[in-house]
């Protein structure tokens, strides 16, 4: 019921944006728990994580890295061209930016089979056997924290999707990018996330 | 959608249905108040499977032995207990009920910033609480850690935790965007005119929960998401078998589930800061200090969490450190405790029932608070660990904080939201007995802890018996209270006495609207003058 007050009228550009930063807050945090709990097995673990850390194929995640940051910048485009009124063009742009994500999660799909095809995976036999218990947390951690950033790909692709239809349908337009805006600002974060797990796994070793 | 010029300006939010019709009216209702009534019931109902739970332990305890249940029943009992009274009860408590139906309308606002999302909280606590009664219903044996969820344990019981530590990172979810909600609607909604500095206090005591749920919540969600994981699959963080450390996951719970008291008590605080002033009929002394000790207690309330395990293992620097820090805390809580006193001096007291309530919050919280120094100092920290003294302290904390604060506002707020006014006899004999009943119940608590009994077992030495007995009595008195105060309200929200927009002459926004408040809450936004203040009494 009172949607209908709100919701055609009480339209509030500045208000859905900060409660999109307070969100952006949050998963920040999640996020920050994680690297918490990465820094101290890191800091006692030193050389296991250094061996285990070899393991990871660096073209990949260096590929999905650049991919991550292209589709950055084609939702930002898409943004700009939402306000220049060119809803063609915001299409497309965002259409690229969906499929990159894909492609990020197809890339990452290999990259995790071959992991479990060395047997390298939560809970397999053959970590416990062969592996010391620094490496079988860094490989812990590398699912959990990979893993929970696919996730949110995943929730960017449904955000895009949602957008998507809104802007077909011509209820985000230039006068009302919230939406949009909010999805844009969400996928740098995702972005953001991923600057920081691909050195902490791939690059330091 | 229709256009909101023919929602009527003269018809409650009780009457008004909008598109739906009947219970679908309220479950799918995004009107602010509709929900936080949702939140009340749901809530109320929840409550009395815990208050169930709480009564058999107190029963369990009445003798030493086996009286009722065997070791491993309580300690699914004290779990579920726990799990229900602080995800569901008290962390959401006052935010959810009060917070949502009086905070528009206190800052001049016709709803929350984004109403939908408010909505999606509720049945985003409703799956939560499913979530953790499934636990217990199905599955091997009900959750026997604790809510804690402390590791190891978490994960090699062969109890059905995995619901159980879902529901409680969902209803995390739930508080999370009720806090952001709440954040957005009082940057964003505040009636012109209305500055920082002339928001009234319960306003202010929900922004300072809120960020507190916003930044100490996720934390715990990724824990209780990593527990899971480690039961699932072995991940090896937080077991030791596999290189990991299980105090690493008490500091990362209780650097959520400090500040979560505080999400708990600033609330409550607040609700107090609003009936004080309203029954001396005076403005509230130290207004401004009032506000910052606020603020302080949310920010200093981040840096104690490690006061919790000072005999799990940690250096001496670290423990003087969280020792000393809690007592900081204790400086802004003292301080409202004397504005609260100075606001009664000289003022013109109108003894009523929301007063009672409040009066007896500020014994309660004095004697939680104090008990708290006390397992706040080191030495005595390590002779009380695992207590019942401890047991005592965090209920009269908790349930002292929150449920005499809780009791009150709706003592005090009952009218503006059912348009009612409850038997004022009853209302006072059930706070009475209540009253009576929690003392009785709590108070051995303090003195059995120091004597040596621990906490969270089902049986005790013979010495212990007498003291016991007189907390189960307690219990029982409590309960009764309780049920008076519950029926009364019920009874009178039906067939109660009409009351009047203003019936105790309050000052701040919610008392200028009608009772019950029409769907959109104000015809004209108010506004606020130079000299326009949240309390101005004459």
């Amino acid at each position: 019921m009172s949607q209908v007050i709100h919701h055609d009228e009480h339209y509030d550009p500045e208000g859905s944006k900060i409660g999109m930063w307070l969100f952006i807050f949050t998963e920040l945090l999640l996020f920050g728990g994680l690297f918490i709990v990465y820094s101290v097995y890191r800091y006692l673990n030193a050389d296991a994580f250094h061996l285990a850390a070899e393991e990871l194929n660096t073209t990949v995640g260096a590929l999905n890295t650049v991919i991550l940051l292209v589709s950055s910048m084609t939702i930002a485009m898409s943004t700009t061209a939402l306000q220049k009124k060119q809803k063609a063009t915001t299409i497309v742009l965002l259409e690229i930016t969906f499929m990159l994500a894909l492609i990020f999660l197809i890339n990452k799909y290999f990259e995790w089979g071959v992991k479990f095809d060395h047997g390298i995976f939560p809970g397999s036999e053959f970590m416990k056997a062969e592996m010391s218990q620094g490496e079988v947390l860094f490989f812990g951690l590398y699912f959990v924290m990979t893993g929970l950033h696919a996730l949110h790909i995943v929730a960017g692709l449904v955000i895009m999707g949602f957008a998507l239809a809104r802007i077909q349908k011509g209820t985000v337009h230039a006068d009302r990018p919230s939406l949009l805006e909010n999805a844009g600002l969400y996928w740098h974060l995702v972005d953001l996330i991923w600057i920081f797990l691909f050195p902490l796994f791939y690059l330091i070793t | 959608m229709q256009a909101s010029s023919k929602i009527p300006t003269d018809v409650s939010y009780l009457e008004y249905e909008g598109k739906h019709k009947g219970l679908l009216s309220w479950i799918f209702s995004t009107d602010h108040k509709r929900i936080g009534l949702l939140y009340l019931y749901s809530m109320m109902t929840l409550f009395l499977v815990g208050v169930i739970l709480g009564l058999a332990m107190k029963f369990e305890l009445i003798a030493p032995g086996k009286t009722i249940m065997e070791a491993k029943d309580y300690n699914a009992v004290f779990t579920v207990h726990g799990v229900i009274m602080i995800f569901m009860i008290v962390i959401p408590g006052l935010p959810a009920v009060f917070g949502n139906f009086m905070l528009p309308i206190m800052i001049g606002a016709k709803d929350v910033a984004f109403p939908k999302l408010n909505l999606l909280s509720w049945w985003i606590y409703i799956t939560g609480a499913f979530l953790v009664i499934i636990s217990v219903l199905f599955g091997d044996g009900s959750p026997d850690t604790g809510w804690t969820f402390y590791a190891p344990y978490s994960f090699k019981t062969g109890a059905n935790m995995l619901p159980a530590i879902f529901g409680a990172f969902v209803l995390g979810f739930s508080s999370i965007l009720t806090g952001l909600n709440f954040i957005v609607t009082i940057h964003r909604l505040r009636a012109p005119g209305m500055t920082w500095t002339k928001m009234p206090l319960f306003p202010w005591s929900l922004y300072g929960t809120a960020w507190i749920q916003l930044l100490a919540t996720p934390i715990v969600g990724i824990t209780l998401v990593l527990v899971a994981l480690e039961r699932i699959f072995g991940i090896g963080v937080f077991d030791p078998t596999l290189g990991g450390d299980p105090i690493l996951y008490q500091h990362l719970f209780w650097i959520y589930s400090h500040p979560a008291v505080y999400v708990m008590i600033l609330p409550a605080m607040g609700a107090i800061s609003e009936i004080i002033p309203t029954f001396s009929q005076k403005h509230i002394f130290g207004y401004k200090v009032l506000v910052v000790s606020t603020l302080a207690i949310a920010f200093v309330g981040y840096f104690v969490w490690g006061h919790h395990m000072f005999t799990s293992g940690m250096s001496g620097t670290a423990q003087y450190t969280f020792s000393i820090l809690t007592f900081l805390v204790a400086i802004p809580s003292a301080i409202k405790v004397f504005n609260w006193i100075s606001t009664m001096y000289k003022g013109s007291i109108n003894v009523q029932t929301p007063f009672y309530w409040a009066a007896s919050f500020i014994f309660v919280f004095l004697i939680g608070g104090l008990s708290g120094l006390v397992v706040g100092a080191l030495a005595t920290n390590v002779y009380l660990h695992d207590t019942a003294f401890v047991v005592g302290h965090f209920h009269f904390i908790v349930f002292g904080g929150v449920g005499f604060s809780f009791f009150g506002a709706i003592h005090y707020w009952f009218p503006k939201m059912f348009g009612r006014m409850y038997d004022t006899t009853w209302a006072n004999v059930g706070w009475l007995i209540f009253t009576i009943g929690f003392l009785a119940l709590y108070s051995p608590m303090f003195y059995l802890g120091m004597q040596g009994m621990p906490r969270r077992y089902y049986d005790y030495l013979e010495e212990f018996h007498a003291a016991n007995i007189l907390s189960t009595l307690g219990s029982w008195v409590m309960t009764l209270g309780l049920i008076i105060v519950i029926i009364n309200l019920f009874r009178s929200a039906k067939s109660g006495p009409l009351a009047g927009a203003n019936p105790w002459n309050g000052k701040t926004l919610e008392w200028t609207v009608p009772s019950p408040p029409p769907v959109e809450n104000f015809d004209e936004i108010p506004e606020y003058k130079e000299h326009d203040g949240p309390y101005e009494y004459q």
